[in-house]
C-alpha cells in the first residue's frame, strides 16, 4: 500500500535530517520520497503525523526473546509484538537460548521464525564458541552466511584467554565483529550486585568494578594484538569507559554500549533487597552512571540498548542473590532514552541516533535510517503524552521492572515495519 | 534508603524484626527495658508468663543452628506460646519447593509467628513482604545481612556489664566480611550513640567500605585494642583457608587470636564477647575465653530475655516504634 506520512517532524539523524517533512511509503514498503510527493505519487492511506515526531525504528542490540528454550517466560511472538508497541523494529539477539546458537540452521531458525510473525526483524549474533563453553570455535564464516551480524560468548566467560586470542584472529581473518562481555571470573566470584557500600550493607556478595576493568584490559590487549572489530556489551562502570575511550583514540575498531537501567539507576536503587534491580553486570556506584552519561555524550558510548530479559514473577520472587538477574527492558529504551533528553544530557537528534544510525553502524546493516530507497521501518511519537509505567500497560510477557511508577513523557503512536502498518498505539 | 519500613505497621508499631538497621532508638531502648524485666522470670521457680498463650511459633531454620533454634524455642515457651522447630533444609527445600511456597503451606496453618534462619542474605525481608498482616517475622540470621536479635542481646550484655554507650569504646575483632553478627551489632552500637565503634581484621575478612557503616578500621590487635571497653570476638570459618583469604590458622591466631597478652592491649576491666560457637585455639585463647573478663556465657543467658522481649512486643502490639507522623518525619 503507498502511504503518505504527512506534517510530521522527521529526525534522521544519518542524513542530517531535522524538520517537518511528509514520506512517501511504495506499495513495496520502501520510502521513495521526502519532503516533496514523487511524481505521480498517489497515496492510499495518509497519516496525519502533525504534532509528532517521525524518526527509523529503533534497532535494540540486545534482546533476549526466550525463544527457543525457555518459553514459559515468554516467546517470539510476545516479545517482537512488545517491540513494536516501542518503537523498535530491529533486535539483535544473543546466543545464549537453548539450544545456542553455534549451528547455521539455529541461526536461520530464529530469523524465519520472526519472520513469520512479521513483526521485528531479528538478528541473531551468533556463539563465539561451541556450546559457549570457552573451548573449541564455531563455524564463523558459516554463521555469518546464515546471516549471524556478529559473535559472542553472551555472559558466559572465556576464561582461557589463548581461545580467546584465537577466537578474535579467526573472526579478523572474515572481517567479523566480536561483541564482548567483559568480565573477570575469578573477580565476579558468584557475586550478584556492585562490589561497595551498599553490597558491604546488605552482605550480598560483591562484583568488584576490578571484575569489569581486568576483563577489558585483557580484551583490549587481544584487540590490538588481533585487530579484530570489537564491540563492548553493556559497560557498567566509569573506568572502563575510559579504558575503551584511550583504545578509540589510540585508533583501535572497538566501540561500546550501555544499556537503559545503567543510565538511570544506581546500586542504591536496590533498596533492602530489590530483585527487580538485580542485573547483570550490576548497577554500580552514582559516579559510574555519570561516567556512562558522560560517555555517550562524548561519544565513546555509541548505543544504547534495552538489555531485554522477560521472567515469569516467580523467578524474582527468591533472595537476592538467587534471584534472576534482568529487566524487562524493551518497552521502557525509548521513555528511559527521552528522559536523557528531558534531563538535558542530550539533544533529540543524539538521543534518536544512539537507537538508530549508531546500532546500525555497530551492526554493519543497512537500517536505522530514512533516506530514499530505505526500507520503511519507522515509528511515530507523540513527544507530549505523559504516561506512568503499570503492570497493565506491558505487551511483553514478562513484566519484571524497576520503573513500574516512573512517568514518562512521549508515547509511540505508530510503527511500521517494512511499510506495512504494525502498532497503532492508544 | 537507610530506613525498612516494612518493620513497622500503620500505626507504627513494631511488626517484624528483621534488621537493626534504621531502628529508632527508642525502639531498641524499649527492647532492652522489656528483656531486663524478663531476665528475673528465668531465675524463678516456675518459669512461664502467659503473654502468648494460644499463639503459634514456628522456628524456621533453613541453615542449621543450635543455640539460636533452643533460646527462641526457651522463650517461645516461657511465654507460654506452641512453639514448633523446622529444619526445612532437610526436607522441602530439598525437593525443590520455593521459599514462599514453604513459608505460605505454614501459613495456612495459622501460624502467628515466624522465626527464620536461612542461608540468603534477604530471605527474611521477602518472607515478610508476603505474609498477611497478622503473621510476624523474626530474622534469626539472614546470610551476611543480619542477626538482629543476636545484636539485640549483645547491647542488653554490654550495657549490663558497661553501663551507658556513650562512653564506651568497642572493638570487633575477625571475620567482619562474612558475618552477619557484626553488621547487626554495628548498626546498634552506632545507634545506641558508642563513643567508637571499632573492626580488626586483615583487609581480606573486611567487607569494601566498611568504614561507611560508621566504624574505625583497624588491621592490628595492637592499636585497634587500645583503650577498648568492649572486645567482640567473631568466629573464623576454619574452611577460609580455601578462598586465599587467610594463609593458615596458626598465623590467624598469632596475630588475630585473643591471648591474655593482646588482651592487656585494652582497658583493664575491658569485657570480652562472643557469639558462639568458638574456635578456642583459633580466634580466642581458652585462658581468655574462660577468664574474668569473659561474658559469653551470660550472652547465651540474656538471649532467652531478649528474644521473650522481641516476641512479646511484636506479638503483643506494644507500641515500640516511633508514632506515625514521626516515622514519616525520619524519611
Amino acid at each position: 500500500m503507498k502511504i503518505a506520512i504527512t506534517g510530521g517532524h522527521v529526525i534522521d539523524p544519518a542524513n542530517n535530517v531535522d524538520g517537518q517533512h511528509d514520506l512517501f511509503i511504495d506499495e513495496k514498503g520502501f520510502i521513495i520520497g521526502i519532503g516533496t510527493a514523487p511524481a505521480g505519487f498517489r497515496a492510499e492511506q495518509t497519516l496525519d503525523a502533525s504534532g509528532k515526531l517521525v524518526f527509523p525504528g529503533l534497532i535494540d542490540l540486545r534482546a533476549r526473546l526466550r525463544e527457543p528454550g525457555l518459553e514459559y517466560k515468554a516467546t517470539m511472538e510476545s516479545e517482537t509484538r512488545a517491540a513494536v508497541c516501542a518503537g523498535i523494529t530491529t533486535l539483535c539477539c544473543p546466543p545464549d537460548t537453548y539450544p545456542v546458537i553455534d549451528t547455521p540452521a539455529m541461526a536461520q531458525m530464529i530469523q524465519q521464525r520472526a519472520w513469520r510473525f512479521g513483526l521485528a526483524f531479528v538478528h541473531p549474533l551468533g556463539a563465539l564458541t561451541q556450546g559457549l563453553q570457552g573451548r573449541l570455535l564455531t563455524d564463523m564464516a558459516a554463521l555469518d552466511e546464515a546471516g549471524c551480524v556478529g559473535f559472542s560468548n553472551a555472559l558466559e566467560p572465556v576464561t582461557d584467554t589463548l581461545v580467546m586470542r584465537r577466537a578474535m584472529e579467526y573472526a579478523a581473518s572474515f572481517d567479523l565483529t566480536v561483541f564482548l562481555h567483559p568480565e573477570d571470573p575469578w573477580l565476579r566470584n558468584g557475586g550478584c550486585m556492585h562490589e561497595g557500600e551498599v553490597s558491604t550493607r546488605l552482605g550480598l556478595p560483591g562484583i568488584p568494578e576490578a571484575a569489569e576493568t581486568a576483563g577489558v584490559a585483557r580484551d583490549l590487549a587481544l584487540v590490538e594484538q588481533t585487530g579484530v572489530r570489537a564491540h563492548f556489551c553493556q559497560l557498567s562502570s566509569a573506568r572502563a569507559v575510559t579504558m575503551v575511550a584511550a583504545a578509540q583514540e589510540q585508533g583501535l575498531a572497538v566501540s561500546a554500549d550501555v544499556t537503559a537501567h545503567h543510565l538511570h539507576l544506581t546500586e542504591h536503587d536496590i533498596g533492602f533487597f530489590n530483585t527487580q534491580c538485580h542485573v547483570l553486570p550490576p548497577l554500580r556506584a552514582s559516579r559510574d552512571r555519570d561516567g556512562l552519561r558522560q560517555a555517550l555524550k562524548n561519544g565513546t558510548i555509541s548505543a544504547i540498548c534495552s538489555d531485554h530479559q522477560p521472567h515469569e514473577p516467580d523467578a524474582k520472587l527468591a533472595p537476592f542473590a538467587e534471584s534472576e538477574p534482568g529487566i524487562s527492558g524493551l518497552e521502557t529504551l525509548l521513555p528511559l532514552t527521552l528522559r536523557l533528553v528531558d534531563q538535558g544530557l542530550l539533544n533529540l537528534v543524539e538521543a534518536i541516533a544512539l537507537l538508530t544510525s549508531k546500532p546500525a553502524q555497530i551492526l554493519g546493516i543497512d537500517s536505522g535510517h530514512l533516506g530514499i530507497g530505505a526500507t520503511a521501518d519507522l515509528c511515530i511519537l507523540d513527544p507530549e503524552a505523559r504516561w506512568v509505567q503499570s503492570l497493565d500497560r506491558f505487551t511483553s510477557r514478562g513484566h519484571n521492572s524497576p520503573f513500574l511508577g516512573w512517568d514518562f513523557r512521549g508515547a509511540v503512536t505508530h510503527t511500521m515495519v517494512g511499510g506495512r502498518l504494525v502498532f497503532e498505539g492508544r | 534508603m537507610t530506613r525498612c519500613d516494612l518493620q513497622f505497621d500503620g500505626q507504627g508499631r513494631l511488626r517484624h524484626l528483621l534488621t537493626i538497621e534504621g531502628l529508632p532508638r527508642q525502639t531498641i531502648l524499649e527492647i532492652l527495658n522489656t528483656a531486663e524485666s524478663f531476665i528475673s522470670v528465668g531465675e524463678r521457680e516456675i518459669k512461664k508468663l502467659p503473654l502468648l498463650r494460644g499463639k503459634t511459633v514456628v522456628n524456621l531454620f533453613f541453615e542449621s543452628s543450635t543455640r539460636t533454634r533452643t533460646t527462641f524455642e526457651i522463650a517461645g515457651k516461657r511465654l507460654s506460646a506452641d512453639v514448633i522447630n523446622l529444619n526445612p533444609a532437610a526436607s522441602s527445600a530439598t525437593k525443590g519447593e520455593t521459599l514462599l511456597d514453604t513459608v505460605r503451606n505454614l501459613e495456612a496453618m495459622h501460624t502467628d509467628l515466624f522465626v527464620v534462619r536461612h542461608r540468603e542474605s534477604g530471605a527474611a525481608h521477602l518472607i515478610a513482604q508476603h505474609v498477611p498482616a497478622h503473621v510476624h517475622i523474626i530474622n534469626a540470621g539472614d546470610g551476611r545481612h543480619a542477626h538482629p536479635t543476636q545484636g539485640l542481646l549483645d547491647m542488653f550484655t554490654i550495657r549490663r556489664y558497661k553501663g551507658p554507650f556513650e562512653n564506651l569504646r568497642v572493638a570487633i575483632v575477625g571475620d567482619i566480611l562474612h558475618s552477619r553478627v557484626a553488621r547487626s551489632q554495628i548498626h546498634a552500637l552506632t545507634t545506641l550513640g558508642a563513643a567508637e565503634v571499632r573492626v580488626v581484621a586483615p583487609m581480606t575478612l573486611l567487607p569494601t567500605a566498611i568504614e561507611r557503616l560508621g566504624v574505625r578500621v583497624f588491621t592490628d590487635m595492637k592499636t585497634g585494642l587500645d583503650g577498648a571497653d568492649v572486645i567482640i570476638m567473631l568466629r573464623l570459618q576454619r574452611e577460609r583457608m580455601n578462598g586465599a583469604l587467610i594463609p593458615s590458622e596458626q598465623e590467624y591466631f598469632n596475630l588475630f587470636g585473643l591471648t591474655e597478652e593482646k588482651l592487656a592491649y585494652a582497658k583493664p576491666d575491658a569485657i570480652v564477647m562472643h557469639p558462639g560457637p568458638m574456635n578456642r585455639g583459633l580466634e580466642i585463647d581458652s585462658a581468655v575465653a574462660d577468664g574474668p573478663q569473659s561474658v559469653i556465657l551470660p550472652q547465651v543467658t540474656n538471649g532467652i530475655a531478649v528474644r521473650m522481649a522481641i516476641m512479646a512486643i511484636i506479638m503483643g502490639g506494644s507500641a515500640a516504634g516511633p508514632a506515625p507522623s514521626e516515622a514519616r518525619r525520619a524519611e
